[in-house]
């Protein structure tokens, strides 16, 4: 079991035709994902790294009978690209695409959820159930098929904590990369009631950055609701607010938005913030054996 | 995207957002010229520079003569202005916005920003104008009234006068609802991500207009606004910023002496996080992004070259899209280019790595490698000269 997606998910790419399009759906297909075609409007007919590419997302669904797709049209399109895999009945649309406008993926995320799809990002790595399904730009060979779930708003970041994980023999269920903007398609709170229902998700890591109050919110979810254990790590303890951190999401405003207090919610919550990003892997290991999880 | 104020009060102009009569100048006899168009017997002399508290640091005037509005001018044309925006270098003012006085009543707030947690645009409003929004947050929540604006809607013409009521300014219900229905149809139209009036004020003689005027743009949509991007000041950005910008590298200088090349947004923040951590001080935060190619590295690269502060460089690198190798030569071409006179620590992992480390290796240049990120933390503010805090 794992979340979202398995060996059984059908991947079409947006976007298949430009550049990173091409090149991830080629590090997917390497990687045992099964995507079944591709869409780039009027390139229809085509056949990119041995798959088909349609125009539209509904005709490659009747085709190929995909049910996630992986978007990597430029921003000012993502948006429209969205609901268009929503439209075509797509129920777990993964948008990689970094700069969309705020306004554009409100519209978007709130059409998705209409069409009862789950939205992973945008400007995010992706999604990956190890040994199984990638959606994504994640390097595949870091993961390893395991029990711990990982959500994160950082891409590099959850590289870093996968592989120190995956080093010390831990594996992950499913990792998702929920991305660094400020309304993400999914939060932590959806994907934490997720891993929380998965029976082989046995332990949880959360890495969360500055910027809103996505992590407070998961805090009192984590509280009252998620019985398993999670750690956590938060960035930017020491960035100086207004200043956005390269992410459009992580900027301290007006007093909020600051990784203390982020911290202070977690740990009250019951969960072990590792203290700097190199000890992650470590606090799992400590956590688990704790909890007679390893 | 920041703004000066008088950028966008000509904004508000055209949203049909009342604002004092005033104008631009850049000199003192400037000034006296644009008073002396005003009329009136009082001005306001007001900085403009892209930071607020400008008020508490003596950047905003009120002149009771053709002559005094001279005088202060040339005072504050020129001076730096420190407030608790600007950081301890201050700002330099270029130039300043004479406008005519006002007699106030009763101060406002209005604005409107992206609440996250609800997913939609809010437009707040509050009777406790002329002070930070946050402080009235946390000390009387009750004299702020919100409404959300429908992410397909928009903007209704009725959440307006309900907020001009709540206000107490009944009596001003069409101009008041207009001023909300104005900044809502600019927030949304122009993609901002904060429009906001700090104060909105009732004068005397019955007006209410936007004393202050402070809108931040939205950098992502900017593509489809050409309009808002010729307002961009690039005088009011730290040199450094700009130059990444014109790279579409994400940077951030900072007041410490290690210099940070990280690929990832959350990476490099927690790289900055664990060289604290271990007793030292960020110069900068540095994410050269996933696509980065060569040149991109070799310029992000002698970004941080170039800050006289930095004692020691430490690049972090978890190769995922981004190709050490691809890595390595940027930062051995940048070396070359403008000369290494600084430690340089690395840490390499992830996709080619072995080829990364073997460019770098082979290049001649004194590098001191890390095995992982604490490692390379506690390397380089050894290398910076610090003392590494034990664990």
């Amino acid at each position: 079991m794992s979340i979202l997606v398995n060996k059984e998910t059908k991947v079409i790419t947006q976007g298949i035709t430009g550049n990173n399009g091409r090149f991830h759906t080629r590090q997917c297909l390497d990687y045992g994902t099964q995507v079944v075609g591709g869409v780039t409007p009027g390139k229809g007919g085509m056949e990119v790294e041995g798959v088909p590419v349609f125009d539209t997302v509904r005709e490659a669904v009747e085709a190929t009978g995909a049910d996630a797709s992986m978007i990597f049209v430029p921003a000012p399109f993502a948006g429209d690209a969205i609901m268009e895999a929503a439209d075509a009945g797509i129920k777990v649309i993964v948008c990689i695409t970094e700069g969309i406008p705020p306004l554009d993926a409100l519209k978007a995320k709130k059409y998705v959820k209409e069409k009862g799809s789950v939205l992973i990002g945008p400007n995010c790595p992706g999604i990956i159930t190890p040994e199984e399904c990638k959606i994504g730009i994640m390097p595949g060979y870091i993961h390893k098929k395991g029990p711990v779930g990982v959500v994160s708003r950082s891409g590099t970041l959850t590289y870093e904590a996968v592989d120190q994980l995956t080093r010390r023999g831990i594996g992950q269920s499913t990792c998702v990369g929920i991305g660094g903007d400020p309304i993400p398609g999914t939060n932590f709170v959806d994907v934490l009631t997720l891993f929380q229902e998965d029976p082989e998700t046995k332990a949880i890591v959360l890495i969360g950055e500055i910027g809103g109050r996505a992590e407070e919110e998961a805090a009192e979810f984590i509280k009252e609701r998620v019985t398993k254990p999670v750690v956590a790590f938060i960035a930017g303890r020491t960035a100086p607010p207004g200043k956005r951190m390269g992410h459009a999401g992580a900027i301290i405003s007006g007093g909020s938005g600051k990784a203390e207090d982020k911290i202070r919610a977690l740990e009250e919550a019951g969960v072990a913030v590792a203290p700097t990003p190199a000890h992650i892997g470590e606090t799992v290991e400590k956590v688990m054996k704790e909890k007679g999880l390893l | 995207m920041n703004v000066h104020e008088y950028q966008a009060k000509e904004v508000f102009k055209s949203y049909s957002i009342p604002v004092p009569r005033g104008g631009l100048a850049q000199t003192p006899q400037e000034a006296r010229k644009v008073a002396q168009d005003i009329g009136g017997e009082k001005w306001v002399i007001k900085a403009q520079v892209h930071a607020g508290g400008r008020g508490k640091a003596g950047g905003i005037k009120l002149a009771s003569s053709l002559d005094e509005v001279e005088k202060i001018a040339g005072e504050m044309i020129g001076m730096t202005l420190v407030t608790h925006q600007t950081g301890p270098e201050g700002k330099k003012v270029r130039m300043v916005l004479v406008e005519e006085a006002m007699d106030i009543v009763k101060e406002y707030y209005v604005g409107l920003t992206l609440d996250r947690s609800r997913e939609a645009v809010a437009i707040m409003a509050s009777t406790e104008g002329g002070v930070e929004i946050e402080e009235v947050a946390r000390t009387s929540p009750e004299k702020i009234f919100i409404e959300y604006l429908d992410p397909v809607r928009g903007f209704s013409d009725y959440q307006g006068r309900k907020l001009a009521i709540k206000l107490g300014l009944k009596e001003h219900l069409r101009a008041v609802a207009g001023i909300f229905k104005g900044l809502a149809r600019l927030y949304l139209e122009k993609d901002c991500s904060l429009a906001e009036i700090n104060p909105l004020v009732l004068t005397s003689d019955g007006r209410v207009l936007a004393l202050d005027a402070k809108i931040n743009f939205d950098d992502n949509a900017l593509f489809r606004h050409p309009d808002v991007r010729e307002l961009w000041d690039p005088e009011e950005e730290d040199p450094k910023e700009r130059e990444a910008k014109e790279y579409d590298i994400s940077y951030v200088s900072l007041s410490g002496d290690i210099g940070c090349l990280v690929n990832g947004a959350g990476l490099a923040m927690a790289t900055m996080d664990i060289i604290k951590y271990c007793g030292g001080e960020p110069a900068n935060f540095l994410d050269v992004g996933g696509g980065a190619d060569k040149e991109k590295v070799a310029k992000a690269f002698s970004i941080i070259l170039q800050d006289p502060n930095v004692k020691a460089i430490l690049v972090n690198i978890f190769g995922g899209i981004m190709r050490c190798d691809v890595l390595a030569e940027g930062v051995v071409a940048a070396a070359k280019e403008l000369g290494l006179k600084v430690p340089l620590v690395v840490r390499l992992e992830g996709t080619n790595v072995e080829k990364g480390r073997e460019i770098l290796g082979s290049s001649g240049l004194d590098i001191i490698n890390a095995s992982d990120m604490y490692d390379a933390a506690r390397k380089v503010v050894e290398a910076a000269g610090g003392s590494v805090k034990a664990e």
